[in-house]
């Protein structure tokens, strides 16, 4: 068997050959590496990209970015920055080692130094980088990716360290995976349909799902049914979709998954599957089990909250506000924790939503995130989150106990000093 | 041929030639949170927990978990503490940028190949083994004495 050939246009030869400077040819030596692995058959042009290389892993990374920058490497489309090691805005809240300190900040300039744009965020797309539908792009980061696919419909496959900004740097990327047509149909449907709609309007049934989605899934594309609502009823907002999707690309590898009537590509089941294909009905009882998998912790007691994972959205801060204004101060043995953007945090101090939250005892994140560099204090054993993403990662990239809430529970813990959660629903 | 060596031909996924003794995993690793950075296994969860993958042609049917990944092999190659080669029978992208990263970066080019699963069963259990991959015909080929 022959494998498939990859075909390079005659501009894609002459950038290959180092015609258009020495970074463009590193770039593309990657790019047409990655291509003949996947048997891709042409490469395709993209819009935009999304960096996740600007999180420091070691001297490897460091090393190719800085070489990119010494060659002369620009970046060819807009292309903002993930989560850094480091809060540039709030120095103090990072207990960065002298290496992770000097290596995580080289690692951010030389990403600017690339053209980047310093948006440092995991949610670019809730602070004003948001690719059309249907638009090829390059994103990096798995709960962008599956956000940019799912809600947006832009087209990513799911990229990481290195091609990402090699794609920014030539514009192109391997036409494969979900680029494509065929490769964005569902190959399995999950029912939905008997769950009831109380459960289904509680915040932590969304990271429930996303956790089900992603153990059911793994790195297939799903379709889902028996949702209730859309996107702007209010009940199936966007914050709902993007708890789900992290969380589904957490516990498995999702990267792109359609709500029948409410995503931009499935106006119905016909439009994201081709043949017949398993419909797997959901039950309460397995749901719950996922949200069960989302804690760690036995007992009530608690040591603080971290919410804003992905980084928390200007309509995750009204609502915070409203939740707490005229409200009690958490106790001060609780550390409470919001991640966010510079770009939201931005528009929330003009709107004095952060004031609110400060007055409260709360502390701002941004830049980072809580659980990817040490910013807890180092005595914090049990974390409760809204977060299904922070969830997952936690208990192995900090070796702490979590607690899955929603945000009124949270803040009713962190006021109380103690878990408070309503489970009726869930039984 | 020598009488008494065997071949088996796949796919390549990245370039080179070396050899080692053979490593099969039984199950799929995650490179990141699961191999630390003198190349032993520290996942809890796997079954070969504490054995060292420096130098071995590593076999298994595909990565696993973040994309992380690559920049922790990356660094084990630039460490020389990385495997010697790599045979799956799924390709691994994530695994594979790891690899050209380290040509262009280091100078070492780890083979990397894609075995049918066919053929992946014809691997022997253990013993010394040679890897060499070309990626202009993308062909790999993978040879011991029996």
């Amino acid at each position: 068997m022959t494998p498939p050939k990859l075909i390079l246009t005659e501009l894609e030869q002459a950038m290959l050959a180092g015609e258009h400077g020495p970074a463009i040819a590193m770039c593309m030596r990657l790019i047409v590496g990655v291509a003949k692995a996947n048997q891709a058959t042409r490469l395709i042009e993209i819009e935009s990209a999304h960096a996740d290389g600007c999180l420091y892993h070691g001297i490897a990374g460091l090393e190719y970015t800085e070489k990119l920058v010494e060659l002369g490497g620009k970046v060819k489309v807009r292309t903002t920055t993930n989560v850094s090691s480091l809060d540039l805005l709030h120095p103090d809240l990072v207990h960065a080692d002298a290496t992770l300190a000097t290596n995580g900040r080289r690692l951010m300039d030389a990403h600017l130094a690339l053209g980047c744009e310093a948006t440092w965020t995991c949610a670019p797309y809730q602070t004003g980088h948001r690719p059309e539908f249907g638009t090829q792009i390059a994103w990096a980061e798995s709960n962008a990716i599956v956000f940019a696919n799912s809600v947006l419909g832009a087209r990513t496959d799911r990229y990481g360290d290195f091609l990402d900004i090699s794609a920014a740097i030539v514009g192109r990327v391997p036409f494969a995976g979900l680029h494509t047509d065929e490769g964005r149909k569902a190959a399995l449907v999950l029912d939905f349909s008997g769950i009831s709609r109380e459960l289904l309007e509680e915040e932590s049934a969304w990271p429930a799902i996303g956790a089900l989605l992603g153990d059911i899934a793994e790195s297939k594309v799903a379709a889902i049914i028996g949702l209730p609502g859309d996107l702007s009823d209010g009940g199936l907002t966007e914050d709902r979709l993007k708890g789900l999707g992290a969380t589904a690309a957490s516990a498995g590898g999702v990267g792109l998954f359609h709500i029948v009537g409410v995503t931009p590509e499935a106006p119905t089941l016909a439009a994201v599957v081709n043949a017949k294909v398993e419909t797997i009905k959901i039950s309460t009882a397995q749901l719950r089990a996922s949200r069960d998998r989302l804690t760690t912790a036995v007992g009530d007691d608690l040591d603080a909250v971290s919410l804003g994972t992905p980084h928390f959205s200007l309509a995750e801060f009204e609502n915070l506000a409203k939740e707490l204004e005229g409200g009690d101060k958490f106790l001060p043995s609780i550390d409470f924790y919001v991640s966010t953007s510079r770009g939201v945090l931005e528009r929330a101090e003009a709107l004095g939503y952060a004031q609110i939250l400060k007055n409260a005892g709360g502390r701002i994140v941004t830049d980072t995130c809580t659980y990817v560099t040490p910013i807890l204090n180092p005595k914090i054993k049990t974390v409760m989150t809204n977060s299904g993403k922070w969830a997952w990662y936690a208990p192995g990239n900090l070796g702490i106990e979590t607690i899955l809430g929603s945000v009124k529970e949270c803040i009713a813990s962190a006021r109380a000093g103690k878990l408070v959660r309503n489970d009726a629903l869930w039984f | 041929m020598l009488s008494g060596s065997k071949s088996l031909t796949g796919r390549a996924l990245h370039p080179g030639s070396s050899s080692g003794e053979l490593l099969i995993l039984d199950q799929p690793i995650s490179f990141w949170g699961g191999v630390d950075h003198h190349g032993v296994i520290i996942d809890v969860h796997h079954p070969q927990c504490g054995v060292s993958v420096a130098g071995k042609v590593l076999v298994m049917t595909s990565g696993r978990g973040s994309s992380s990944a690559t920049a922790v092999l990356a660094e084990l190659i630039r460490a020389k503490k990385a495997p010697a080669a790599m045979i799956f029978t799924e390709c691994d992208t994530i695994l594979v940028i790891g690899a050209l990263v380290s040509a262009e970066l280091y100078q070492i080019q780890m083979p990397m190949v894609e075995l049918t699963a066919d053929s992946y069963a014809e691997i022997p259990k253990s013993g010394s083994i040679s890897v060499a991959a070309e990626t202009e015909n993308m062909i790999g080929l993978i040879k011991w004495l029996e």
